[in-house]
């Protein structure tokens, strides 16, 4: 069953694959001597928008079905039904028993989700290419969700071998995994490589005034903060940027405080409209003028910090997280094992 | 080297002779246990068990439900691990290696399958299983019982999914085959079939056999041996024509207590007369008494009746002290 889902993408991407390449060869690789990169660029990366999506989509949540319903039953449904008083009274010692399983189905896991990424990725390729932002399906290309799939497996057989029980070893399973995968993605991920600064500047064209509201707190508050100077995403290819602060010297934070003290003109441009009408008109001459004003005044003794992950540590960061979660899956395979041996039934 | 053991321990007993133990001298052990104990929380299912079963015998393990009699089998087995004493099967550590395991078929109660899987799959699954697996006894085996081998398991009757648990366990070509209840679950027809079968395996195979069940009818049509097990301990073992020539009922008037000779195991008292179940080495000639022989079901029973006897005054003492 899982080899005729396979087959069935593999043939929708094998149909539109071939198109997506061409697109790009005639549209954004020769738009540099066209000089309309942006436009091009934006207009091929809504070809298939939705296929991508949902492939990506898949690529994610295959490891997380394959642990549910080939790990969790593995072990489970045999202490379940009672037939592992068939399958461990063989001329087999049940910790071989397993471990065999474990191999075959492990494997299978792996060539499965490794096909599928290996198809997402090359028929996607284009897409990526052109969008520039491989740190952003980083879960859904390559190596990873091979790892993935393994950890999600072993963790299945695992919870299953524990609970002894199918359905609720599934559900467990499907918790333990989201929360393993959130935790991987927010918390560790970012933490695997200490990341690269970038200092420059502060550019005028480059930085606009606006409050934004941080966590709950604030929104509960019901009221915005006050406004302060704005970076605009730097335009690093494929980085992944944690974060664009502007600070001074010794790295203390632009406040809104000083940007009042600097900028008082700026203060009534930041007041609530008269008309009361949220909708955004042109920005008055003026008003841009202040602003840039403000910008080059604070620029005196403020500079923008980029931190961020350059592109080039797209694979180091593709090794390590599958070496984690490569790891992950064989001590939960070792624990399979000893419980199956020593503490069952 | 086994039996240079067990006959050291037991000198100058008769072989097969009834022993309230169940301490058999003579021929090889296929199953010893001592002081054998399983608890699953706190509650022992089986505790301070002590038997040998001698090989070369259908073993019949009868005894009342919540015996410990699938605690016994399980333990023999290696399904589950013994929580006091030790348990040895044919001189190995039960389910210590593949070889251990070879040695041993096993029906385990209800004779569970893979009820998605096809006759033909679970004979294929016994064949990468077991390196001594009999594939063409297996087939022809199948094919005798006139069975499709591309039926899946979970659609065979109740006999039928028997006849296939016992299929497997006789295609490893086992020395001992141990079943847990096999017959409880079947209709009187499927009972008798599946019963003659077995006397066929074993006869041909010479294998040794233990099977347990909680109905004596079953045990006296096919064993040679019979362990009775109650309160999770041995009450009586022995070969059947020993137990029944070593019991008797006598039957008196009065209120009067047979001859000191005579281990009484069962008594019935009224106002009249006492009828007493016994064990003595011969038949008492006190002419006091009507001597009469009893069935194997009366034997069984009279112990089953002592052990429960003995095991409500256990639990009365206990709560007495408490």
């Amino acid at each position: 069953m899982a080899g005729a889902a396979l087959a069935i993408v593999a043939v929708a991407l094998a149909f539109t694959g071939p198109h997506l390449v061409h697109l790009y060869d005639t549209t954004v690789a020769p738009c540099a001597t066209n000089g309309d990169c942006p436009t091009a660029t934006a207009a091929f990366l809504r070809t298939d928008r939705t296929l991508r999506t949902w492939l990506g989509i898949l690529v994610l949540v295959l490891p997380g079905i394959i642990g549910v319903f080939w790990g969790a039953p593995l072990v489970a449904r045999e202490l379940e039904d009672g037939t592992y008083r068939l399958a461990w009274t063989q001329s087999v010692t049940r910790t071989r028993w397993l471990a065999v399983k474990l191999g075959v189905v492990g494997a299978a896991s792996v060539a499965v989700t490794g096909l599928l990424s290996l198809a997402v990725t090359w028929w996607a390729s284009p897409l990526d290419h052109a969008a520039a932002n491989r740190f952003g399906t980083f879960g859904q290309r390559d190596l990873v969700p091979l790892a993935y799939a393994l950890f999600a497996f072993m963790l299945g057989v695992t919870i299953g071998a524990l609970l002894r029980r199918t359905l609720p070893a599934m559900a467990i399973t499907l918790v333990a995994f989201v929360a393993v995968r959130l935790f991987a993605t927010s918390w560790l991920r970012p933490r695997l490589l200490a990341p690269t600064q970038l200092t420059h500047a502060l550019d005028p064209n480059r930085t606009g005034l606006g409050s934004s509201v941080s966590g709950l707190s604030g929104l509960l508050r019901g009221h915005l903060p006050a406004a302060n100077l704005q970076p605009e995403p730097p335009d690093i290819p494929g980085a992944w940027i944690y974060s664009t602060r502007i600070v001074d010297g010794r790295g203390h934070a632009l406040t809104s405080q000083v940007v009042k003290a600097d900028c008082p003109a700026l203060a009534e441009l930041n007041g609530p409209h008269p008309s009361g009408s949220r909708v955004a008109g042109p920005v008055p001459e003026e008003a841009r003028q202040g602003l840039a004003n403000c910008v080059t005044k604070v620029g005196a003794t403020y500079h923008e910090l980029v931190t961020y992950q350059p592109a080039s540590r797209y694979w180091t960061f593709q090794w390590y997280e599958t070496a984690i979660f490569l790891a992950a899956a064989l001590i939960l395979a070792g624990a399979g094992l000893w419980v199956v041996r020593r503490r069952l039934p | 080297m086994n039996d240079e053991r067990i006959r050291g321990e037991a000198p100058g007993r008769v072989q097969g002779a009834p022993t309230r133990d169940g301490q058999s001298a003579g021929g090889s052990a296929v199953l010893r246990a001592d002081g054998l104990g399983k608890r699953y929380g706190r509650r022992w299912a089986l505790s301070d068990c002590t038997l040998t079963i001698p090989a070369g015998h259908v073993v019949g393990l009868v005894g009342p439900n919540g015996a410990g009699k699938t605690t016994l089998l399980q333990l023999a087995v290696g399904l589950v691990a013994p929580t006091a004493g030790t348990v040895t099967v044919l001189g190995g550590r039960p389910a210590e290696g593949p070889a251990q395991l070879a040695r041993v078929g096993f029906v385990a109660q209800d004779t569970p399958t893979y009820a998605g899987l096809s006759i033909a799959d679970h004979l294929r699954f016994g064949a990468r299983l077991n390196h001594r697996w009999d594939g063409d006894a297996a087939r022809r085996r199948i094919e005798q019982l006139g069975l499709d081998p591309r039926q899946r398991a979970g659609k065979l009757s109740g006999g039928q999914r028997a006849q296939l648990a016992l299929t497997l366990a006789v295609a490893k070509r086992p020395e001992l085959l141990i079943l847990d209840e096999p017959v409880a679950s079947l209709d009187p027809l499927a009972r008798r079939e599946f019963l003659a079968n077995l006397l066929e395996v074993a006869a041909d195979q010479r294998v040794s056999v233990v099977l347990s069940s909680h109905l004596v009818a079953d045990l006296d049509r096919v064993c040679d041996y019979v362990v009775v097990l109650a309160t999770s301990r041995v009450q009586v073992a022995g070969t059947i024509e020993t137990l029944l020539a070593t019991h008797f009922r006598l039957t008196g008037t009065g209120r009067g207590e047979p001859p000191a000779d005579q281990q009484i195991i069962e008594a019935h008292r009224t106002a009249r007369t006492s009828t007493f179940v016994v064990r003595a080495d011969a038949a008492p000639g006190d002419p006091a008494w009507t001597v009469e022989p009893v069935t194997l079901e009366e034997v069984v029973l009279a112990y089953m009746k002592q052990a429960h006897g003995a095991g409500d005054e256990r639990a009365a003492r206990a709560e007495a002290r408490a």
